[in-house]
């Protein structure tokens, strides 16, 4: 066995047993990013010799019987998460050469528990995208292509693209990924992998770089959803750092993926049930409730009103903070530059911010300006807010009668890189499943669940009360052994 | 007699509201742990939050929140137990986030009064509309290179109080009255040092004009303003603004000005067209502050005495009004007036004190806490009159004697001998010899001339160096007079 086909819990136990090294395991992974990263550019800085170093300590330290629960376990870290001393860019040109001196609380948390960074995932810029073509540093390929049209570039899903696209194709073990709209979800449904967005406050957002505060979130993608578990245990927990970071306790999310789903209420929520969803992704779903059902679960049709208001409730709230929070990105402290002699200060904001940002991020602050300048306040942002407060409340209502609820991850498999690039709000489309779960701040699951006719993979998804992750993992688990999914991509290591 | 201008067209009415930006007293600024001392090395007291580096998240300080509670409760306004923290949003060089953080909807303390006393004793209650906390931005210095513009981040993000007023002053002495006022209790409070000089405290100054019972005419904002006669003199240079403005037939404009100070006079610094859209909007990353009642209270319970109460107690305690005022304007010189008090008739310190002691204090140019006369010496003096050591008037001698060489006031009795008669015998002998020397006043007082007693107590106290007892000196020279 090759390994870099270990799961994360599966080297672990390798590991643990002496089976292999840190600095093998590392190897085997640096190996196959320098063969595949060339084509699939899921890594933007490829750490190599720190990685080995890190390896190399972690094997000391298991030596000498310290191992932390992710002792030498190679992982990605998105580039959005500040690593001291290495380059993070948020995939945007105007932190093209930012190098932050400071770590990041959750890619520390990983550190203090033994992980080993191979480099820094390429995403979306500053995370904004579903399908992480709007990278400074270029696309991202899905690993997984057509079986009856292998030709045709799949994007990975954004905006952590390279996450997802590292973790399929076998370059991590796992990696870190954040979530906005559907940042981690909907790219782990197209690279047919697991991925979770905790519940907000769950992880530290301290070193993140921002793009809309309030939905943010940091989270695992891995090959199962026992490794997203133990991943997000060390990934997570209170942090002073983040005044909206939750002080609650951080239970062993993988003993809860063995729970199973008996006498479990699962609710299917009606307004998912959205005209133009391909039928195989229809199928999928009442395969999917069908599978808890045969473990024991009830599936409930439930209701949740405002589902139609929130894709434009989120892409009025999330540009709206984005314009803020990118406001620090002028080019006086850090980052890009650009002036010409004799240029004044507002010369300086102009060319830096044009150069600086791609045309999704500028569109972006557009948005996000206007729906916040006077005269339009009340009737965008200040209505999103209030729609953003009955969509929570519907959850709140559904949960006083479900444990969970299981929706399809994404509205289609992925698309050809050159589809839907015309039109941003095809687009902005495929967060229609996931937003709901950011707006209401609630733990969101996707979990690869079969395939469509093209050979493609596609995901579930399952929401669960607030702080709630352990339910979610234990109905994640339970579709993930009973779709049993084994197709790999075409494009991986040791393929 | 109220305040007016005369214009051309017959007095106006001037309507003043301030905006005052004070320091809040804390070792950390409001959203970092980086510290906040004065006139440290440019970008010295700088964390990555003050700096806008990406991924760095705002946490509040607790200490200043209590300051600003505290000052909320010295202003007699009410707290807000649930506020709110929001951006508002706009480009410079030294604001590093791009938006500043302020209270803009929803400010930790709401309505309260300030009660200011005037030249005449009067006294007015002004409005207080709200106090909210915010962090300041940083400073561009563009005198120290002849084509850049120097960034110091070391105040961006300290924390400031935003104390607004309502426009219920009237004069330049009433604005001056309130500032010194608001100054005062803050010090008391030692929620703000009230350094307008280093910046500490400034003041925006909102000015219109109208007729006597008018409506309120459009104002204009004098900014930053940071002296307390600066203040004075820019409502009074605006005000004439827009007395000749409206007299001329034209219209005041609302808009943002700066005041000259070397000209006098307030000039346009922009106008309501080209005003910032601020897009405020509730700050993400900071949940509302929702504060304990119990923890407001414990705050109440452990403020100091304010001005006013401690005012009204010394009025109890005997003393005029304008004493107490005097005694109170500053904590510190408070504290040395009651610790000269403690256990001495409080009237006669006073006198002291607000007399003889700030005569000598403005002559030397020190402030109470630099006096090199200490409170204790100042109580031994009073003690050496109170036991008839010495009399008054040598004590004023002693006191300028304690100014000048710190030295204690009965080793300087010791040392020079003068410490007061009051051996019948030796005033006698002083006197005999004073009215045989003049034997053509004694005449003319025993034939009537009564106003010559003073010349004779003068003329004795001379003969006895100052020393004689004044009421034994008085006493014998009556009966030998006869």
């Amino acid at each position: 066995m090759h390994p870099t086909d270990f799961t994360l819990r599966g080297a672990i136990d390798a590991l643990n047993e002496g089976i292999i090294t840190s600095v093998d395991l590392t190897q085997a992974h640096l190996d196959a990013i320098a063969a595949l990263n060339p084509r699939l550019n899921a890594y933007i800085t490829v750490t190599g010799e720190q990685a080995l170093a890190q390896a190399r300590a972690s094997d000391a330290r298991r030596k000498e019987g310290v191992a932390g629960p992710l002792e030498g376990v190679p992982l990605a870290i998105k580039d959005l998460f500040c690593t001291a001393g290495t380059l993070t860019t948020a995939g945007s040109r105007i932190l093209g050469n930012f190098t932050p001196p400071y770590e990041s609380t959750v890619s520390a948390n990983l550190l203090r528990d033994g992980a080993v960074f191979l480099g820094k995932a390429n995403l979306d810029e500053f995370a904004m995208g579903s399908s992480n073509t709007t990278s400074a540093s270029g696309p991202v390929e899905n690993p997984w292509s057509r079986a009856n049209d292998p030709d045709t570039r799949l994007v990975p899903g954004g905006s952590s693209g390279g996450s997802a696209a590292a973790v399929a194709a076998r370059l991590a073990l796992g990696a870190t990924a954040t979530d906005t709209g559907g940042s981690i979800r909907q790219p782990a449904a197209f690279c047919g992998i697991a991925g979770i967005k905790p519940t907000y406050g769950r992880c530290s957002r301290f070193g993140i770089v921002a793009f809309a505060s309030s939905l943010d979130q940091a989270g695992p993608v891995a090959r199962t959803v026992e490794d997203c578990a133990i991943l997000l245990r060390s990934m997570a927990g209170f942090d002073p750092k983040d005044s909206t970071s939750a002080d609650v306790p951080v239970p062993d999310f993988a003993a809860a993926c063995a729970r199973g789903v008996k006498g479990l209420r699962i609710g299917v929520p009606k307004e998912y049930r959205l005209e133009g969803t391909p039928p195989e992704i229809e199928a999928l779903w009442e395969q999917g409730l069908a599978w808890l059902r045969e473990q024991g679960a009830e599936t409930v049709e439930i209701s949740l009103p405002h589902t139609q208001f929130a894709l434009p409730t989120y892409y009025i709230v999330a540009p709206a903070e984005a314009s803020s929070n990118l406001a620090r990105y002028d080019g006086v402290r850090f980052g890009l530059r650009v002036t010409e002699p004799n240029s004044d200060l507002r010369d300086l904001y102009e060319r830096t911010r044009a150069q600086g940002f791609g045309a999704e991020v500028r569109r972006r602050i557009l948005i996000g300006t206007y729906v916040l300048s006077a005269g339009y306040y009340d009737a965008y942002y200040l209505k999103a807010q209030k729609i953003r407060a009955l969509i929570k409340r519907d959850f709140d209502e559904a949960f006083g009668k479900v444990d969970a609820i299981v929706t399809p991850a994404t509205p289609s498999a992925a698309f050809g890189m050159d589809e839907k690039q015309d039109d941003p709000v095809k687009m902005y489309l495929n967060d229609v499943f996931t937003v709901t779960a950011n707006l209401a701040g609630l733990p969101g699951l996707a979990v690869p669940a079969g395939l469509d006719a093209q050979g493609l993979p596609l995901g579930l998804q399952v929401i669960g009360r607030s702080f709630d992750e352990e339910t979610v993992f234990a109905v994640g688990a339970a579709i993930e052994q009973a779709a049993g999914f084994t197709a790999l991509p075409r494009l991986r290591a040791g393929a | 007699m109220s305040y007016t201008i005369e214009g051309r067209t017959g007095p106006w009415e001037v309507v003043i509201g301030l905006e005052v930006h004070a320091q809040v007293t804390s070792k950390a600024k409001l959203f970092s742990g980086a510290a906040t001392e004065f006139g440290a090395a440019p970008n010295s007291q700088v964390s990555f939050v003050d700096a806008g580096f990406p991924g760095m998240l705002p946490v509040i300080n607790e200490e200043c929140v209590a300051q600003a509670v505290r000052t909320g409760l010295g202003l007699k306004a009410e707290i807000h137990l649930w506020s709110r923290f929001d951006r508002k949003n706009y480009f410079y060089a030294d604001l590093p986030q791009g938006y500043q953080i302020s209270q803009f909807a929803h400010p930790i303390v709401g309505t309260g009064t300030v009660e200011i006393t005037l030249a005449d004793g009067s006294t007015k209650q002004i409005g207080i509309t709200r106090l909210h906390l915010e962090q300041d931005a940083g400073k561009s210095l563009h005198d120290q290179h002849p084509s850049k513009s120097f960034i110091d981040l070391n105040r961006s993000g300290v924390a400031l109080m935003e104390i607004v007023s309502e426009p219920d002053m009237r004069s330049p002495e009433e604005a001056g009255a309130y500032l010194t006022k608001l100054r005062q209790i803050l010090r008391y409070l030692g929620t703000c040092d009230g350094n307008m000089d280093e910046g500490s405290m400034r003041a925006d100054v909102n000015v219109s004009v109208r007729k006597a019972g008018e409506g309120f005419r459009t104002r204009c904002e004098v900014k930053n303003v940071n002296s307390i006669r600066f203040v004075m003199q820019a409502v009074e240079a605006e005000a004439r603004r827009q007395i000749e403005v409206w007299e001329e037939g034209g219209t005041v404009d609302q808009e943002t000005r700066l005041f000259d100070t070397g000209r006098g006079v307030t000039r346009s610094m922009r106008s309501k067209e080209d005003a910032h859209d601020y897009r405020y909007f509730p700050d993400p990353d900071l949940p509302p502050l929702v504060l304990e009642a119990d923890w407001v209270e414990s705050l109440k319970a452990s403020l100091p005495e304010l001005p006013d109460e401690r005012r009204a107690r010394y009025v109890a305690m005997g003393l005029s009004p304008y004493d107490a005022h005097v005694l109170t304007l500053e904590r510190e010189t408070a504290a040395f007036f009651e610790a000269v008090a403690r256990g001495r008739d409080a009237k006669t310190v006073a006198n002291w004190v607000t007399g003889d002691f700030f005569a000598a204090l403005n002559r030397t140019g020190l402030g109470v806490e630099e006096s090199p006369v200490s409170a204790a010496g100042l109580g031994e003096l009073l003690d050496l009159i109170a036991d008839k050591t010495i009399n008054g008037k040598i004590a004023k001698d002693v006191l300028a004697i304690m100014f000048e060489t710190g030295e204690r006031p009965g080793a300087i009795v010791d040392a020079r001998g003068l410490r007061q008669v009051v051996d019948t015998g030796a005033i006698e002998a002083a006197i005999d010899q004073v009215m045989a020397a003049n034997a053509g006043k004694v005449a003319e007082y025993r034939s009537g001339k009564d106003k010559l007693f003073g010349f004779f107590v003068g003329q004795v106290m001379k003969a006895m160096q100052g020393k004689g007892n004044p009421a034994l000196v008085n006493e014998v020279l009556k009966q030998k007079l006869g």
